[in-house]
C-alpha cells in the first residue's frame, strides 16, 4: 500500500544555504504526523516544499503514490491544503470571509458556492453571521477558523498545518486543536503538523519526526516521546528543554 | 424596551453585515466618515464637484458664445455687468470661455488618468510579482521615462505627433505613468510574500488571477491618491503645452492657451491672463486637497486594517 505522502531525499537550497538536507518521510493515509524541532530546523521549510512554495533542489515528493512534478497542477491543490501559522497574515485584508471562501471555488470552477460556504462556516463553528465580515472584524481564533474553512472547502485529503495555534492564546489554542481533531475524524484526513510545542504534538499526533539543522534526527511514536523512550541525545535535550519550561511556570 | 429598528447609520456600521452589499456599503461609509472628518478635504471635494457641475452645465451658465466675439465694440473690456470677467483681445466673453474651457480641462485630466493609471498599475504589479528579468526589463523602461523631465518629454512627443489637444493628452499620459508603476511595484513587493498571497497560490490560482484579483486591489488606494494629487500637475502640464502653443489650438477655450494669448496684455489688461490662471489655481488646489483627504481615508497603513 502506498503512503498518503512520501518524501525522499529532499533538498531545499536558498542562495547556497541548505535548508533541508536529504529528508525522508512517509505518512500513511489517515495518520496524523508531527514535525518538531527548534526554530530554523527546517520543519516549516519541509511543509512549504511539499506545498510547492519552496523550491526542491533534489529528491522526490509523492502524493498517494503519484510523484509530483516540478510544477503542481490544479488537481494537486485539491488534494493538499495548508493552514498557516499567523492568522493575522494569512487572510487578505480587503476581502470578506465570503469572498475568501468563494475564491478557491471560483479557481476550481466548483458550483454550488452558497451551500458550500455556509456548510464550511458551520463546520468550523462560525455561523453565517461571520460570512460578510472583514478579517479585521474577527479575533485571532475566528480568523484561524476561517483559514481552516478555506483549506477544507476544496475537500483535500491531506492538510499541512504550520504551527496552526502558536499565534493564539491558550484557551483558543485548545478550541482550534479540538476543531482540527474533529474534522480529521469526520473526514478521515491525513495531517502533517509542525509545532515546537511538544505537548501539542503528543496530543495531536500518532507519530512524529524530530528535526535539527535541516536533517531528520529520528522518527518515533508519540507514546514513546511521552514515556521517554528516545534514541537520540538531541531529542532528549529537546524534551528536557520543554520540561524546564514547564517547571518554571 | 421594544426592539428598535436599526437606523441607517447602525445598519451601515454593523459588525455583522448580513449581505455582500451591506458589507461593501459599510466599508465605504467608514471611509467616508474618515474622509469627511477632514475639513480641507471637504473643501477640495466641493471644488471638484463644482468644477464637474460647471463643465456639465457650461451651455446653460454661459452668457455669451465662447467663440464669437464682438471685435468692433467689446475688445479688452474690464470686468463689468455685461461681461462679468471682462473680454479678451477678440472681444470674446472670458466668463463664458472659462466655463467652456472647464470641459477641455476635465477632458484632459480624465483621459490622462484613465490612460496612465492602468498602464502604471499593470506594469508595476506585473514587475513586482514576477520579479527576475521581467521586473528588470519593465523597471529599466520605467527608469528611462523617469530620467526625462516630464514637460520636456511631453514637448518632444507633441512635436513629433503634431500639436493638438488629443496629442497633448497622449504625450502627458505617456510621460506620467512611470511614477504609478513605481508605486504599484513597491506595494506589490510588500505583499507578494505574505501568507495570504501564498494561500491563494496554494489554491492553484494562476499568476494573472493573483495579480488582478488579489494584488491590484491592494495597490489601488495608494494609486488613486497619487493620481488625484497628480491631477494638478496634469492640468498644469496641459496648460503649459497650451501656453507654448503645442496643446489646444485656437480658438479652443483651453485655459493654458487663454493665458498664452493674454500674456501680451498682462500689464494693462490683467484679467485676460489672470482669470484663466486663477481658474487653474482653484481647480489644482481642489484636486490637491481632495488627494490629501483621500490619502488619509484610503491609505491602508494609516487605518486599522
Amino acid at each position: 500500500m502506498s503512503a498518503a505522502l512520501a518524501v525522499q531525499g529532499l533538498d531545499v537550497v536558498f542562495d547556497r544555504f541548505r535548508a533541508l538536507k536529504g529528508v525522508n518521510l512517509a505518512v500513511q493515509p489517515g495518520e496524523s504526523f508531527g514535525l518538531v524541532g527548534e526554530s530554523g530546523s527546517g520543519k516549516s521549510t519541509l511543509l512549504r516544499a511539499i506545498a510547492g512554495l519552496a523550491p526542491a533542489a533534489a529528491g522526490t515528493i509523492s502524493i498517494n503514490g503519484k510523484q509530483l512534478g516540478h510544477r503542481r497542477d490544479k488537481a494537486f491543490y485539491r488534494q493538499i491544503q495548508m493552514v498557516f501559522q499567523d492568522p493575522y497574515g494569512s487572510l487578505h485584508p480587503r476581502q470578506t470571509v465570503d469572498r475568501l471562501l468563494q475564491e478557491p471555488l471560483a479557481i476550481h470552477g466548483i458550483g454550488d458556492g452558497e451551500r458550500r460556504i455556509a456548510q464550511a462556516l458551520d463546520e468550523v463553528g462560525l455561523g453565517s453571521g461571520f460570512r460578510f465580515r472583514y478579517p479585521h472584524q474577527l479575533s485571532g481564533g475566528q480568523r484561524q477558523r476561517v483559514a481552516i474553512a478555506r483549506a477544507l472547502i476544496l475537500e483535500p485529503s491531506i492538510l499541512l498545518l504550520d504551527e496552526p495555534t502558536s499565534a493564539l492564546d491558550a484557551s483558543v489554542q485548545a478550541e482550534v486543536l479540538n476543531l482540527l481533531e474533529e474534522v480529521r475524524n469526520a473526514r478521515g484526513l491525513t495531517f502533517l503538523m509542525v509545532s515546537h510545542d511538544l505537548a501539542v504534538i503528543t496530543h495531536m499526533c500518532g507519530r512524529l519526526m524530530v528535526m535539527q539543522d535541516g536533517e531528520a534526527v529520528e522518527q518515533l511514536a508519540a507514546a514513546d516521546l511521552v514515556s521517554r523512550k528516545v534514541a537520540q541525545d538531541y531529542t532528549r535535550r529537546l524534551l528536557t528543554a520543554s520540561d524546564g519550561f514547564v517547571r518554571s511556570l | 424596551m421594544s426592539e428598535m429598528p436599526l437606523t441607517r447609520r447602525e445598519w451601515l456600521l454593523s459588525e455583522r453585515p448580513a449581505t455582500r452589499r451591506q458589507a461593501r456599503l459599510g466599508r465605504a461609509y467608514i471611509g467616508w466618515l474618515r474622509f469627511s472628518a477632514n475639513r480641507l478635504a471637504l473643501i477640495g471635494l466641493f471644488i471638484i464637484l463644482a468644477f464637474l457641475l460647471i463643465a456639465a452645465l457650461a451651455g446653460v451658465l454661459a452668457t455669451h458664445s465662447p467663440y464669437i466675439g464682438d471685435l468692433a465694440g467689446a475688445r479688452l473690456l474690464p470686468p463689468g455687468p455685461d461681461h462679468w470677467l471682462g473680454t479678451d483681445d477678440l472681444g470674446r466673453d472670458i466668463y463664458s470661455r472659462i466655463l467652456y474651457g472647464s470641459r477641455w480641462t476635465l477632458y484632459v485630466v480624465v483621459l490622462v488618468a484613465i490612460i496612465a493609471a492602468p498602464i502604471g498599475l499593470a506594469v508595476g504589479t506585473v514587475a513586482g510579482y514576477a520579479g527576475g528579468w521581467i521586473d528588470a526589463v519593465l523597471m529599466r523602461i520605467t527608469d528611462i521615462f523617469l530620467a526625462f523631465p516630464k514637460l520636456v518629454l511631453a514637448l518632444a512627443f507633441v512635436a513629433a505627433l503634431g500639436p493638438g489637444i488629443e496629442n497633448a493628452i497622449i504625450a502627458i499620459a505617456i510621460t506620467s505613468w512611470p511614477p504609478y508603476a513605481r508605486i504599484a511595484r513597491a506595494e506589490t513587493l510588500t505583499v507578494r510574500n505574505s501568507d495570504y498571497i501564498k494561500a491563494v497560490q496554494l489554491m492553484g490560482a494562476s499568476p494573472l488571477r493573483i495579480v488582478v484579483r488579489h494584488i491590484m486591489p491592494l495597490c489601488l488606494s495608494s494609486l488613486i491618491v497619487r493620481v488625484t494629487l497628480d491631477m494638478a500637475g496634469i492640468i498644469l502640464t496641459a496648460a503649459g503645452l497650451g501656453f507654448l502653443g503645442l496643446g489646444a489650438q485656437p480658438p479652443l477655450p483651453e485655459w493654458g492657451a487663454m493665458i498664452a494669448s493674454g500674456r501680451r496684455f498682462v500689464l494693462d489688461q490683467w484679467w485676460v491672463a489672470g482669470v484663466p490662471g486663477f481658474a487653474i489655481l482653484i481647480v489644482s488646489l481642489g484636486f490637491n486637497l481632495l488627494g490629501d483627504g483621500l490619502r488619509d481615508a484610503l491609505d491602508p497603513r494609516s487605518g486599522d486594517q
